[in-house]
């Protein structure tokens, strides 16, 4: 097994791209987690709390 | 992403889903939008990940995304497939799968059928790859209906016949764009006299097209008077296409036309919104 090369660090820019991707990730996703969970309850219809399961 | 394209996208499928018989919850009527919305951006981005090659030759989109390199193809196309997906499923998860199973259709069609298949090798391409941009209100009907019915297919062919002459006037005064970067449009492959005479065929196709929704029972006497008067505004352009040689009268068509279709949309949205009646259907 021959030595892999080093590896290279992210530049500034780099980084800084990646945290911005990172950011707008994680709004997506907790955008998605809001769109489920109020779909779900107007699906469920009102007074889902008082249904017998 | 395509903001132009997706805002008439936006726009039909809101008024494919006021205009469909039947009640959404706003609710479920914004997810769909958002879905649809989602969609066209997936498209487009897909297609710039495709055509990064020819859009980089043309002046009009030479400064996208993908070939200005503010983003890298391989972006592009994750991007564009993970929204793709993630649309169609939000869709068929949150509302209804008639409805996802269109949009899908509808993306797979921009990408496949047209981008890949038809843009490059016929100068017919936009005349069958209008069906893609023709879809939204449709997926939006079907978000109400979980049906596609008469009145979906008018609001699909209002779009289907509109796209031609729309882009034929663009391809009349882009014509060395994409002759450049060699795509077969009308103008360049069969001439300007024969694409000046396919503009005005198609507007004319345009009027039996915008009776549709008033005969299907989807629009009313606002929508029969100021679409047709519209229409009528829309085919004289046309004819001063067809007659006149060179000059501004391309230009002023296809300015034209962006306006004659949201405001053929906007007169059925205004009267879903004033609850004023269709007629009643007679097809």
């Amino acid at each position: 097994m021959g030595k892999s090369p080093p590896p290279v660090p992210y530049s500034p820019e780099d980084m800084k791209r990646r945290k911005r991707r990172a950011f707008i990730m994680a709004i997506g996703l907790a955008l998605l987690v809001v769109i489920f969970f109020v779909t779900t309850l107007v699906r469920l219809g009102s007074h889902v709390t008082d249904k017998v399961m | 992403m395509k903001p132009r394209v997706m805002s008439l996208v936006v726009f039909t499928a809101i008024v494919g889903l006021l205009a469909a018989p039947g009640h959404i919850h706003p609710w479920l009527g914004f997810v769909t939008i958002l879905c649809i919305a989602m969609g066209a951006g997936a498209s487009g981005a897909l297609n710039m990940w495709y055509d990064a090659d020819i859009d980089a030759v043309m002046t009009r989109t030479k400064n996208r995304a993908v070939p200005s390199g503010a983003i890298s193809p391989e972006e592009a196309l994750g991007f564009g497939l993970g929204l793709a997906a993630l649309s169609v499923l939000m869709l068929g998860l949150l509302v209804n799968w008639q409805s996802a199973a269109l949009l899908a259709f509808t993306i797979f069609f921009y990408v496949v059928i047209y981008t890949i298949g038809l843009k490059r090798h016929t100068p017919q391409n936009i005349v069958i790859g209008g069906a893609a941009g023709a879809f939204p209100p449709m997926v939006a009907w079907a978000a109400v209906t979980q049906t596609v019915d008469l009145g979906s297919i008018s609001l699909f062919l209002l779009i289907f016949m509109w796209t031609p002459p729309h882009f034929w006037a663009l391809a009349l005064f882009r014509e060395g764009d994409y002759a450049k970067a060699g795509i077969p449009m009308l103008p360049n492959v069969y001439g300007r006299p024969e694409t000046r005479k396919q503009i005005l065929i198609y507007t004319l196709l345009c009027i039996p097209a915008v009776a549709l929704p008033a005969l299907t029972g989807t629009a009313g006497v606002l929508y029969a008077a100021g679409a047709g008067a519209l229409t009528l505004a829309f085919v004289k352009q046309a004819y001063d296409v067809y007659r006149e040689v060179e000059g501004p009268a391309a230009k002023r068509l296809f300015g034209f036309s962006i306006f004659w279709l949201f405001a053929v949309f906007a007169l059925i949205l205004v009267e879903r919104l004033l609850h004023l009646p269709a007629f009643p259907a007679v097809l």
